[in-house]
């Protein structure tokens, strides 16, 4: 149901930072790791704070305002009850691809 | 059972030391005597290494204090050894034709260094690793030496391996088989293991067998010869190979010994009278030459001793690798029918555990993630039945002190288990790790287990205890241990940091302290990333709560010209920025810039950044002293702007903010600054510490001196000071208050001390980056300033470059 859209090139994150776009409406931050990408809705769940401007780590990200920290795998807050949402992404074609996650899955992670 | 003779220990190290302690626990009455060989009370051979690496004495080793024997009721005899043992009569007569009676004796001779059958093992400039006699040899030999050799790919090995590369001397580490530690580790952790050693500077080489030790000119060793015809040039051979049972005095006296002397479950030899504990004795066919093993028989020899029914039925064989940055735990097993392993080439990590089918736990492996390493550990000695391995071991790296069950051993050097810490501390009210560690002994041995001690103190305190400042705690790092590896190692980088001991790969927290421990130590040669840093100090302005930013350029002193306000205004406008402030460092705060304007606004602006956003020097705040002011008595205007100058663009622990007032009056509020001058008659007062914020404190008087030039000086090397000695994120009033006014005084104010900081300060200075803000001219990425759908603002990029190759030129 959900459609893949290119967000960027792959070079267009920083290595281990993250930038964010609006996907379908929707602020969404992608994140460059040493394996990999993560994307989340870019807005932390505590008070909106920009999480594509945290510190990342590994598989970590970091609030920039209020240092709450987020599992980039699943969304999970680390030492509390807050989840984000987390996309898929994809890099392939010289792209960054996106498939927002569904609302129904979004409501079971909340 | 026993007549007035009571036990006779004969052997002063751990194990004999384990014995009278276990005796003791039982018995406070039985007569006691421990005969040590050597002139020293008993010491702790595990941590030999320290002997080597840091330059220690062996007090610093000792097991236990003087006065711990008067007090326990052992006699002791140091120097002394048995020059022959009657059982069968009770006594042992020492070499000075002493004679001793006993009931009981207990061999606890050890071990000699076994020196395989080379040609030339005998040379000078060959020496074994053994006891601290050996140890200073290696270091007076070593300090000269052009080229070490170490035989031996097993711990001792590779730990005198890695003392000796700490000391500077290139070191070889030859090993006989094609893997090191091959009696802890499998294949795979070995191949890991390697190259993490290379790392430390060693080279490694696998598969030479030594056949003999080559002489020089001068009579002394020169080099190795291997077996497959090759040679190396050393004039330092280490002898590492394993342990040689000390079984003389047993053969003499007709008891049966093999590898060791013969003992059964109660550790009695084969005369009733004699039993054998530690690395001489022979149980089951082994013989132990690990510390862990000797605490479980000891206790099961004073049981038999006074009597009481006891076996020892065998040790569950653990080891760890005490060098820094290589962490290396393992335990029982290391292959089996079952096994799953969770490994990560690229990090050098490799987790592995061994059950049997059933899901029985058999053993453990952990390389360069021994997180986890206690719950493991226990899991293998009390053979823990798991239905899902690879579960067991995602909750070990998770787990924390909590949830350890209470007979899981904290400390393998002395036997202690998380109960008995637990009990301790509830017991005796104890508040700090020294206290734990004196009291359970748990730590007091290889120390690896401290931290897991602060944990336990940390969970039953709440609070009230101690905080370790770690660095990194996820890794359990602090800033003491990450300064000595990016030293030892010439670590430039936070990349590279992370790839040698794993800090700030977890949740990346501390990566911004681990950035500027780095480039406070390397100065020029640090390598800065920019996801080691807060957003802040990536776009060089602080984050406010709606993600926008606030700028705030360099103003020093607080002093600023018509033209700089007209154009703060003209900023204002252009960007129809929400709000302009007076900060209360005396400067002007534009609030509401969004991170794509930035650079557009530096540049309308035309300042240098002022570094609101850094844990860095922030401002000077001056009151108008002697320039317009009838009261004042110093020039606070200038010293205040000279001061700003000379310490603009260096990163601290945390902020520092400073004020440079012209009388005692104290307009500028100088006494309750990081550091504060203040102007009084013939001369200035130099505060430091002082805080106005969350907290308020007076800073406390530095000093007093004569001239503003000198201030200047003192101040200078006191930044210098707490930017070496603060923990990351430790204001200056908390670092005061932690190492104390005259512990600051005696180094900065020291003629000679004060020379170094200022020289480690002006080679900081000249590191460091006055204006930021010029990256505007050259992003470190295209997109520094933007998002994935924005560009920067208002700034044509070419000509700003072209105007930045002028401002540079």
């Amino acid at each position: 149901m959900s459609v893949w859209t290119r967000i960027a090139g792959p070079a267009d994150v920083p290595y281990l930072e993250g930038r964010s776009v609006v996907v379908a409406g929707r602020r969404i931050a992608a994140f460059r790791l040493p394996d990999g990408w993560a994307a989340t809705d870019a807005a932390c769940p505590h008070e909106g704070g920009p999480l594509g401007d945290g510190i990342v780590a590994d598989s970590c990200v970091t609030c920039p305002l209020h240092q709450r920290r987020f599992d980039l795998r699943t969304g999970r807050q680390i030492g509390g009850d807050d989840v984000v949402a987390v996309h898929e992404i994809e890099e392939r074609d010289g792209g960054l691809w996106v498939r927002l996650a569904a609302p129904a899955a979004l409501e079971n992670a909340a | 059972m026993f007549s007035t003779h009571g036990i006779l220990v004969i052997g002063g190290g751990i194990a004999g030391q384990a014995v009278c302690e276990a005796v003791r626990t039982r018995d406070t009455d039985v007569p006691v005597t421990l005969v040590c060989g050597e002139d020293h009370l008993p010491y702790d051979r595990v941590r030999l290494g320290d002997l080597l690496a840091d330059d220690g004495t062996v007090d610093a080793l000792r097991l236990r204090p003087d006065g711990w024997y008067e007090d326990a009721g052992v006699t002791v005899l140091t120097g002394s050894r048995v020059a022959s043992l009657d059982p069968d009569t009770g006594t042992a007569t020492l070499e000075s034709g002493t004679v001793l009676h006993y009931d009981r004796v207990v061999l606890c001779t050890g071990s000699d260094a076994l020196v395989p059958p080379l040609e030339g093992s005998d040379l000078d400039g060959v020496e074994v690793f053994r006891d601290p006699a050996d140890c200073a040899a290696i270091l007076g030999a070593a300090r000269s030496a052009r080229h070490a050799a170490v035989i031996g790919g097993g711990l001792l090995g590779l730990e005198a391996a890695h003392a000796l590369a700490k000391l500077g001397t290139a070191t070889t580490l030859i090993h006989l088989v094609d893997r090191l530690m091959e009696r802890q580790l499998d294949a795979p952790a070995a191949k890991l293991l390697t190259p993490a050693i290379a790392g430390l500077g060693v080279d490694v080489r696998l598969e030479h067998a030594t056949k003999a030790v080559l002489a020089g000119d001068d009579g002394k060793a020169a080099g190795l010869a291997f077996a497959d015809g090759t040679s190396l040039d050393c004039d330092l051979v280490v002898v590492a190979v394993g342990i040689r049972p000390h079984v003389g005095l047993a053969r003499e006296t007709g008891l049966t010994v093999e590898r060791g002397i013969v003992v059964d479950d109660r550790l009695v030899t084969s005369h009733p009278h004699v039993l054998a504990v530690g690395e001489c004795a022979q149980h089951r066919g082994v013989v132990h030459g690990i510390v862990a093993p000797i605490h479980d028989q000891a206790q099961v020899a004073a049981d038999t001793l006074l009597g009481r029914a006891a076996a020892y039925e065998g040790s569950i064989p653990t080891a760890k690798l005490k060098v820094m940055g290589v962490d290396l735990v393992t335990a029982g097993a290391a292959e089996g029918e079952r096994e799953v392993v969770v490994a990560d080439a690229a990090a050098g990590t490799y987790r592995k555990l061994v059950t049997s089918p059933e899901g029985v736990v058999l053993g453990a492996v952990l390389l360069g993630d021994a997180r986890g390493a206690e719950l493991l550990m226990d899991a293998v000695r009390v053979g823990r039945v798991t239905e899902d391995p690879l579960a067991l071991l995602a909750e070990a790296s998770q787990a924390t002190a909590a949830e350890l069950p209470d007979t899981a051993q904290v400390c393998n050097c002395n036997g202690v288990c998380k109960g008995a810490i637990v009990e301790a501390i509830r017991d005796g009210g104890l508040g700090s790790t020294q206290e734990v560690v004196n009291v359970t002994r748990a730590g007091a041995g290889c120390g690896s287990c401290k931290p897991v001690v602060t944990e336990l103190l940390q969970i039953e305190r709440a609070g009230a205890a101690e905080e370790p400042a770690y660095l990194c705690p996820c890794r359990k790092l602090t800033r003491e241990a990450v300064g000595d590896l990016v030293r030892e190692r010439d670590i430039v980088s936070v990349s590279e940091l992370a790839g040698a001991c794993g800090a700030g790969r977890d949740c990346g927290a501390c990566k911004p302290g681990l950035s500027y421990l780095i480039e406070e130590r390397q100065a020029a040669k640090f390598r800065q990333e920019r996801h080691a840093k807060y957003i802040n100090d990536r776009v060089h302005a602080n984050i406010q709560n709606d993600g926008t930013f606030s700028v705030i350029p360099r103003i020093r002193g607080g002093v600023v010209t018509a033209d700089e306000l007209r154009r703060f205004a003209d900023v204002a406008d252009k960007y129809e920025l929400p709000m302009i402030k007076i900060t209360g460092g005396q400067r002007i705060d534009l609030l509401g810039v969004r991170k794509e304007q930035l650079p557009a606004v530096w540049e309308d602006l035309g300042m240098p950044s002022g570094y609101a956003y850094a844990k860095a020097v922030r401002t000077v705040k001056t009151c108008v002293g002697t320039q317009f002011c009838r009261f004042g008595l110093g020039d606070a205007i200038t010293v205040g702007i000279d001061l700003e100058g000379a310490m603009e663009g260096l990163h601290t622990p945390h902020k520092v903010k400073a004020a440079v007032t012209g009388c005692p009056r104290n307009c500028a509020e100088a006494y309750v600054k990081d550091i504060g001058l203040v102007a009084i008659e013939n001369g200035w007062e130099v505060y430091v510490g002082g805080a106005a914020g969350a907290s308020v404190r007076k800073g406390d008087l530095l000093t007093t001196v004569e001239t503003a030039e000198e201030a200047k000086r003192v101040a200078l090397a006191y930044l210098q000071h707490y930017r070496e000695h603060g923990e990351h994120l430790e204001r200056t009033y908390h670092y005061m208050e932690r190492v104390g006014l005259e512990a600051v005084q005696a180094v900065v104010l020291d003629p000679e001390q004060q020379t170094g900081l200022l020289e480690r300060y002006a080679i900081a200075k000249a590191a460091c980056d006055p204006d930021p803000w010029r990256e505007r001219y050259a992003p470190v990425h295209p997109n520094q300033f933007s998002e994935l759908d924005s560009d920067p603002e208002g700034l044509d990029l070419v000509a700003l470059a072209a105007a930045g190759m002028e401002v540079a030129r």
